[in-house]
């Protein structure tokens, strides 16, 4: 049978790599989507404890955190798109300087 | 059994989707994964009785979020902009920290397996769209309210963000 230990565990493996993930990787696009794979696996943790324990609350929390986290995206790329235009990169090792 | 079968194949694609996002190159890869994994996830809340936010999910994460991450990576040309770490020692530390989590997350996770879920078989499902919808324009409407402002805040934030002053003037 499966139990909400297996779910957790998957989940835990998911962010876990999405963390990895952001702190390797340079292109700021993809440490967003490092950011996205750590919602879902958080996502994926509240949906299982929602079935396994008989509260709707857990899907509404993952319902909420979507449209958050849709609003984040918007933002985050309109900022990117920002800032490519007067650095010319999307490298963060070179976006250090607060200063535009 | 059955269900455990699913189960595992389900969580090897996630968990080999969600590795192939960090170790590929390009981003359009990347994004692509990115998408397979949401979907493997939202057959995931399937399984687990929950058909709205699945398809809250595909529509909106894999749909509409994807979608413009693609637009963007593309806009920019940012497909093969810094592959990993500059800094030597980063990808090392990174990949212990991350092990250390995942460990310490794991241990909490298995330790006490009991105090999380209620022993014996779980209840019925219960994440029929009538239910959820009901639930969220009563119990929980000012959330839902302060959801959609957000997202206005955001949609004027956008086009403000993405404006270009320097062309404005010409």
């Amino acid at each position: 049978m499966v139990t909400l230990t297996h779910y957790l565990v998957l989940s835990t493996i998911l962010f876990g790599i999405g963390a990895v993930g952001f702190l390797i990787r340079r292109n700021a696009l993809i440490v967003f989507m490092c950011v996205e794979l750590m919602l879902n696996a958080a996502g994926l943790a509240f949906v299982a404890a929602s079935r396994y324990r008989g509260l709707l609350e857990g899907q509404l929390t993952v319902f909420f955190v979507l449209t958050v986290a849709a609003a984040e995206v918007a933002v985050g790329l309109a900022l990117m798109v920002a800032i490519f235009r007067t650095k010319r990169t999307t490298n963060v090792d070179e976006l250090s300087s607060l200063r535009g | 059994m059955g269900e455990l079968i699913v189960f595992y194949l389900l969580a090897g694609i996630a968990v080999a989707t969600a590795l192939a996002m960090v170790i590929t190159r390009n981003a359009i890869h990347s994004a692509l994964f990115l998408v397979l994994n949401l979907v493997v996830v939202a057959v995931f809340y399937l399984l687990l009785g929950a058909p709205f936010v699945a398809m809250v999910q595909i529509a909106v994460y894999a749909g509409a979020v994807m979608v413009l991450f693609l637009f963007v990576i593309m806009m920019l040309g940012a497909e093969r902009v810094g592959g990993t770490a500059g800094l030597r020692w980063q990808v090392p530390l990174a990949a212990t920290l991350g092990a250390a989590l995942v460990g310490g997350a794991l241990f909490a996770f298995l330790q006490t397996p009991a105090g999380l879920a209620p022993a014996g078989s779980p209840p019925a499902p219960l994440g029929d769209p009538v239910a959820i919808g009901e639930r969220l324009l009563t119990t929980y409407v000012l959330p839902f309210e302060i959801t959609s402002v957000l997202l206005l805040i955001a949609m004027v934030g956008v086009v403000v963000l993405a404006r270009d002053f320097r062309s404005e003037g010409k």
